[in-house]
């Protein structure tokens, strides 16, 4: 049974947000039993009512709340108030997301050491080593049923895997497989196997791809000890004289603010909201915002290097049928610093419906060029480009100085600029990409850029000091005891992989840290 | 390539419009009568309200040379463009600047105006004149969704949209691919 607290218990973990980060910390610490809320801005939708539709389903889960762009990247021209396609959504993006599970390779925990200073990029040290995580990251592929891990089958191949491989096999690419995937190839965890529908991003109407919607919340809900309360727009953090924090004033889906008490607060809403909430928090004892001493809150801004490369051939592909992102070339995911850039990137299958392919191929584009990608769709396969991107300082998110929501809180802006090894990392890839599908007949590729972010990271990075970042490596903010950053907003770099194993795995070290903090009376 | 001409005198029934459609020869394309816009050959008319009739066989045209597929019937196009005639009527702006934009082309265009360019490239070499203003970016933005979301033009590219209710693509040929 669902436990719910009293707005005035102020012996609560509140966590903001219900994603990989904020869903997976919550049942750990119910679990534990703790006693938890987790305030969720969006609707709670339930598996069965997802919808196989891009617009519908985009409606149904996305982040729509305004925002705005500024900085060189072309999503800012094309997409002015949409920088990250995420989740507003009991869940969050673990709706969304495409189920691709890579750990962090050892060099990526330490950059600044292993690839030297780069000109313009603020890189730094994890403060954790991968030798600490990979206990977690056991644990989190276990829980998410990560396929290639745990004896669990890889799925299928789908044409575009198909000819993806065929592809890698013509380049000499080694590391060429279906990906480990959170997704079931069997039945498991009383979820069914995949069916092979397609509309990954849409939400799995099966529940074979793992979220914490349906897995992490019942699970802690079934303790007693964990209310999920939907619809709850976090507006402001609190503390008291000492600077501890007291707790969390928010809004309800009738825009009605409730304060809830809390022993302490873990803020997961992802990289644009929680830095938002954050300097949105800022009072007379912390004026540029909570647990910014080191005024790096809502900095180095991370979104992954991406693009996507796709390809028509003169006979069918479907590549839309099967699971979307079951496909991976690691050959790439290397530091070598002799192909023009530091760090690496993965190549991944991807493909879009029609109605995605005309908005995201080339916004903006026009014309029989365009068009006439869009009447070979059927003939067409596609890969997507996940590489490190460079940390700067100046990528941030900042309070709108004039516009608000509704209510009443400064919007977020999100400012980011290519590094000059963002940039040389992706014409690398495109190339590669291209030769890819043309050692197998590619008739035209189309080298297609950056969608809005998914990947958003780093804008409460973690630090060994309190000067370079705003959490320590537990998520504990530097400056608050009790106020905890609990999603990939603390990454410190972003890495090649897609993050979400990362941001569980840490999850679930961070509710060991918290219960462990809580007995000792610490916290 | 889809030409269009305006029916004179004006005033012709559907009927007529239909029959005179029926004969061969008369190729693709659009008529005005009244205040729709009628393809004779393909059997469809779209009554205009906010717009002129003149200006939305103008936008289906438009449409087209933005988004040109050949083996796309110009009723999507008028499906897509349907709805700026709905904003127009409700939108005194909107309609000015839709109506502003038009007769903007057709002056570029010169004698015969927009539509009785004869050739697709003329056509888009008056659009990319144009395509920075906000008359060409509202009308091909609007497109974005309104063509290519229509669930009845997705065969015509081989999408198959939703599978859910298929049971997904496990039984269907997810994996059938045989020319590799």
């Amino acid at each position: 049974m669902a436990a719910p607290y009293d707005l005035n218990d102020d012996g609560v973990v509140v966590i903001i947000g219900s994603g990989a980060g904020g869903g997976t910390l919550g049942n750990e610490l119910a679990q534990k039993g703790i006693d938890v809320v987790i305030l969720e801005a969006g609707k709670r939708i339930e598996y069965e009512d997802f919808i196989n539709d891009e617009w519908e389903s985009f409606g149904q889960l996305s982040w729509g709340d305004k925002r705005t762009t500024s900085g060189d990247w072309r999503v800012a021209r094309d997409f002015p108030n949409l920088p990250a396609w995420i989740v507003k959504a009991v869940g969050g993006t673990t709706t969304h997301w495409a189920g691709a599970s890579l750990r962090f390779q050892e060099h990526e925990f330490h950059t600044l050491s292993h690839y030297g200073k780069v000109d313009g990029a603020n890189l730094l040290d994890w403060p954790i080593t991968l030798s600490e995580l990979e206990p977690y990251y056991a644990k989190a592929e276990d829980k998410m049923g990560v396929t290639r891990t745990n004896g669990i089958a890889g799925l299928p191949g789908n044409n575009n895997f198909k000819v993806l491989k065929a592809g890698a096999d013509k380049l000499g690419y080694k590391e060429c497989h279906t990906g480990n995937m959170a997704i079931n190839s069997d039945f498991r965890d009383d979820r069914m196997a995949c069916q092979q529908t397609g509309f990954c991003f849409q939400g799995c109407k099966w529940g074979a791809k793992w979220s914490t919607l349906y897995t992490e919340i019942p699970k802690g809900e079934a303790t007693g000890k964990l209310e999920v309360r939907p619809q709850s727009m976090a507006l402001k953090i609190e503390h008291d004289d000492s600077g501890k924090v007291t707790g969390v004033l928010y809004a309800d889906k009738d825009g009605n603010q409730h304060f809830q008490k809390a022993r302490l607060v873990c803020v997961a809403c992802n990289s644009i909201e929680s830095p938002r909430l954050l300097l949105n928090s800022a009072s007379s004892m912390f004026p540029d915002g909570m647990a910014n001493s080191s005024g790096q809150v809502g900095r180095n801004y991370l979104r992954h290097t991406t693009g996507s490369v796709y390809a028509v051939f003169d006979k069918p592909v479907h590549m839309y049928r099967g699971t979307t992102m079951a496909g991976i070339i690691r050959d790439e995911a290397r530091h070598d610093p002799s192909r023009g850039f530091v760090g690496g990137y993965e190549l991944e299958t991807l493909s879009l419906g029609i109605p995605f392919m005309a908005a995201f191929l080339d916004p903006g584009g026009w014309g029989r060029s365009f068009t006439s990608a869009l009447d070979n769709y059927a003939n067409m396969a596609g890969l997507w480009i996940v590489g490190e991107d460079m940390p700067q300082e100046k990528n941030r998110i900042t309070l709108h100085a004039d516009m608000k929501d509704e209510h009443g809180m400064p919007i977020p802006d999100v400012y980011f600029d290519d590094h000059p090894n963002d940039v040389a990392m992706r014409n690398h890839a495109y190339a590669q990409s291209r030769a890819l599908y043309e050692a197998v007949g590619a008739i035209r590729t189309f080298p297609t850029p950056p969608y809005p972010s998914t990947h958003n990271l780093g804008t409460n990075r973690m630090s060994e000091k309190a000067s370079d970042g705003v959490v320590n490596k537990h998520g504990q903010t530097h400056d608050i005891a009790n106020l905890f950053v609990s999603d990939g907003s603390q990454f410190t770099t972003g890495g090649a992989e897609n993050p979400t194993l990362t941001i569980v795995s840490l999850a679930i070290r961070q509710a060991d840290y918290i219960a462990q903090e809580m007995a000792a009376g610490t916290i | 390539m889809t030409t269009v001409y305006e029916a004179k005198p004006r005033g012709l029934s559907r009927r007529d419009v239909l029959r005179r459609g029926g004969k061969a020869g008369l190729g693709a394309m659009l008529v005005i009568s009244g205040s729709a816009v009628i393809s004779p050959q393909f059997a469809w008319g779209l009554e205009t309200s906010g717009l002129a009739p003149e200006t939305v066989a103008t936008l289906i045209q438009m449409a087209r040379d933005i988004y040109p597929h050949d083996h796309i019937e110009d009723r999507f196009y008028a499906i897509a463009v349907k709805s700026y005639d709905e904003q127009a009527g409700k939108d005194a702006t909107f309609r000015e600047m839709v109506e502003g934009g038009v007769a903007d082309l057709d002056k570029r265009a010169g004698t015969g105006g927009y539509r009785g360019l004869g050739w697709e490239d003329d056509r888009v070499d008056i659009l990319r004149q144009i395509e920075t203003s906000p008359f060409f970016q509202t009308v091909r933005g609007g497109l974005v969704t309104g063509l290519y979301n229509q669930k009845e033009v997705w065969p015509l590219f081989g999408y198959e949209g939703e599978s859910y209710s298929k049971g997904g693509y496990i039984n269907r040929g997810f994996d059938d691919i045989e020319w590799l």
